[in-house]
């Protein structure tokens, strides 16, 4: 595993907003969306994030595309910190790094037919000689299962299944190593999304593509994934391939979490954890572990000491001061 | 080979495609009365700019004093001015100064605003607040007075007009441009061609103004009537056109003296003036009824 070189890399990635000041003399506001995770994303592989709506899944995606601009950490592509590149440079390493969004009607220009998409796609990166584009867009369209007829419409005149195989076909357009994918399913209905997931698995096997999957779903990304992060609030509480966490999910969220799906082995006796209250504000996190204001096993040092992440087995970490009770 | 053959009947397929967008667009105009009706009176405008000189039975500048003052007659059909000269002929020669300056003024103040507005909207932060603070400010001032001060400090002539004039629908266009240049930008699929490494010329001017164009043709299908209004106003005032000219303006300023004794030298500048005005209204209510989905029920 040590010998491995991640495809990308996070290190003590944060990202905060810092929200206009609402009265003349108060104080500046900072929503901390994400605050300090690192995590490694190797060739091949699909490394899912999952968390409750809020926890920063949007937020870390959008921060290694540098769509907003992260406050401190760094992101290396390839060995090459993303976030120390001039814009023109990272224009040209966008390429190797495309996202897919959750909205299939929001993530398509209204006013392009398909074929301007693809072609411009292929222009702005200089991937495909003019005069093999139309090639490739029949290649593209026959890839995500669209007919290349289709390449004159507008987005409109499509269901939101097809827009998703379009915003799959643009980003593919460039040849990206990592795609990232933004609840690229949540909106579809359920019989859709198993297609659509089926044809992501397939085009990552085809293709040799990383996946980061971005999901509050839980079955998706059991059904999906290879490794996977558990976020809350900003913060990464635990991370481990599927079958480990699934089986044997060790911070006490993570088992809130997995006791709100019903299970269907048997012998998996874990008590039920109910999670009680909201989730805190990213504007003023709980101090100390972030979970304590939820967590029945909360302690007084748990306000006050932020918890590392510790390797609990074999790359399976989580950040818990009682980890060890919990196994 | 077999790609070959897709490829033809690709292109074939866009064609059709193509045919079809445009009947919609005519489908869509001709269902709304109002927007028809304005196109209809912007129509007949329209030749009469093209078709002016060729149709004015006179020279518009010709004077002949016998014939002064005439009411409408068979032989002039609007009548004559205080030289003799013949109105019909002189509105179809003004109306390409009317409507010229009318356009450039919206031109100009338009594409001005409308970079304003893309790039207040689009950069944010201390541009932003720069050029809005500048905006409030031209808000500020009441149009027709800041006109005038321009005019004024510039001296009298049609195209310090056109300039005064398209200088006060500068922040029209740029307040409307920044408001939704903002909407646009947070949508998905800009973020999706910047992350396909477009830059922000690409994104400005093919990705977001195309999306913010029915509120720009809404809103320059206004400003063009009160531009020309405004611009006839400075006219009348002395400001614009100079005497001979047959700016419409300029002639209904003419006519004032004789509002008694010959009133048709007035009247129909005036009414040219007004269905002008009236058909770019009927104009741009309807195209934002037909083109900007928040407005309909
Ligand atoms: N541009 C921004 N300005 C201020 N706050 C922001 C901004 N973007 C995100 N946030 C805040 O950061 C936090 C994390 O948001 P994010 O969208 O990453 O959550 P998420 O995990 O993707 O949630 P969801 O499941 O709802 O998509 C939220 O509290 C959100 O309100
Ligand atoms: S550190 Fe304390 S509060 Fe946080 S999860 Fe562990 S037990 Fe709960
Ligand atoms: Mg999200």
């Amino acid at each position: 595993m040590g010998e491995v070189q991640p495809i990308l890399e996070v290190t003590n990635l944060k990202q905060y907003f810092y929200l206009k000041k609402e009265k003349l003399f108060g104080e500046k506001q900072i929503v901390r969306a994400v605050d300090d995770i690192s995590f490694q994303l190797y060739e091949g592989e699909t490394l899912s994030i999952v968390g409750e709506s809020g926890c920063g899944k949007s937020t870390t995606g959008r921060s290694i595309l540098r769509l907003d601009e992260p406050t401190d950490g760094s992101i290396s592509l390839f060995g090459e910190n993303l976030l120390e590149m001039t814009q023109k440079q990272l224009r040209v390493a966008r390429k190797d790094i495309q996202i897919i969004f959750q909205d299939p009607y929001a993530s398509l220009n209204p006013r392009r037919t398909i074929r301007q998409m693809l072609t411009e796609a292929m222009s702005i990166q200089d991937v495909v000689p003019k005069e093999k584009q139309e090639a490739r867009m029949i290649e593209l369209m026959q890839l995500v299962g669209l007919q290349p007829e289709y390449l004159e419409r507008y987005p409109h005149e499509f269901s939101g299944g097809q827009r998703q195989r379009i915003g799959i076909a643009r980003a593919l357009s460039v040849n990206p190593k990592i795609i990232i994918c933004d609840e690229s399913v949540s909106a579809l209905d359920v019989s859709i999304q198993a297609q659509i997931l089926n044809l992501l698995k397939k085009l990552q096997k085809e293709l040799g593509l990383t996946l980061l999957f971005i999901s509050h779903d839980l079955s998706v990304v059991r059904h999906i994934s290879d490794r996977v992060i558990v976020m809350y609030l900003g913060k990464i509480v635990e991370i481990a391939n599927k079958k480990s966490l699934f089986d044997t999910p060790v911070h006490p969220y993570t088992r809130a979490l997995f006791s709100a799906i019903p299970t269907v082995e048997k012998g998996q006796k874990r008590e039920r954890i109910i999670l009680k209250g909201d989730v805190p504000s990213p504007l003023n996190p709980p101090s100390g572990c972030r979970f304590h204001t939820r967590c029945p096993f909360a302690t007084e040092q748990c306000k006050q000491q932020e918890p590392q992440l510790v390797e609990v087995k074999d790359g399976h970490k989580t950040a818990c001061h009682y980890w060890e009770n919990f196994l | 080979m077999s790609e070959n053959v897709q490829a033809a009947t690709l292109s074939q397929v866009r064609s059709q495609v193509k045919k079809k967008k445009r009947k919609e667009l005519w489908q869509k105009i001709y269902s709304n009365k109002a927007a028809l009706a304005g196109l209809i009176i912007l129509s007949i405008y329209a030749l009469m700019l093209i078709f002016g000189p060729l149709l004015s039975p006179y020279d518009p500048y010709e004077i002949d004093l016998q014939n002064k003052l005439q009411g409408p007659t068979l032989d002039h059909l609007m009548g004559t001015d205080d030289k003799g000269r013949d109105i019909l002929s002189r509105i179809l020669y003004g109306s390409y100064l009317t409507l010229g300056v009318g356009f450039s003024a919206v031109l100009f103040g338009g594409s001005v605003g409308i970079l304003l507005g893309l790039v207040a909207g689009y950069y944010g932060g201390k541009i932003d607040s720069i050029i809005s603070r500048l905006i409030d400010v031209m808000l500020a001032f009441p149009g027709i007075l800041l006109a005038l001060a321009i005019v004024s400090a510039l001296g009298t002539s049609l195209i310090n007009v056109t300039i005064a004039v398209g200088f006060f629908s500068i922040p029209m266009f740029a307040r409307i441009v920044r408001g939704s240049t903002m909407e646009v930008k947070k949508l998905e699929y800009i973020d999706a061609v910047r992350t396909l490494g477009a830059n922000n010329v690409i994104i400005l001017f093919r990705h977001i103004l195309p999306n913010i164009l029915s509120p720009i043709i809404i809103q320059a299908s206004m400003r063009l009537a009160t531009a020309i209004l405004s611009a006839a106003g400075l006219s009348f005032l002395g400001l614009g056109a100079q005497p001979p000219s047959p700016e419409w303006g300029a002639m209904l300023s003419a006519g004032r003296d004789f509002l008694f004794n010959a009133p048709h030298m007035a009247l129909f500048p005036g009414i040219m003036i007004s269905f002008l005005v009236l058909g770019l209204n009927l104009l741009g209510d309807g195209l934002r009824d037909a083109l900007d989905p928040r407005m309909k029920a």
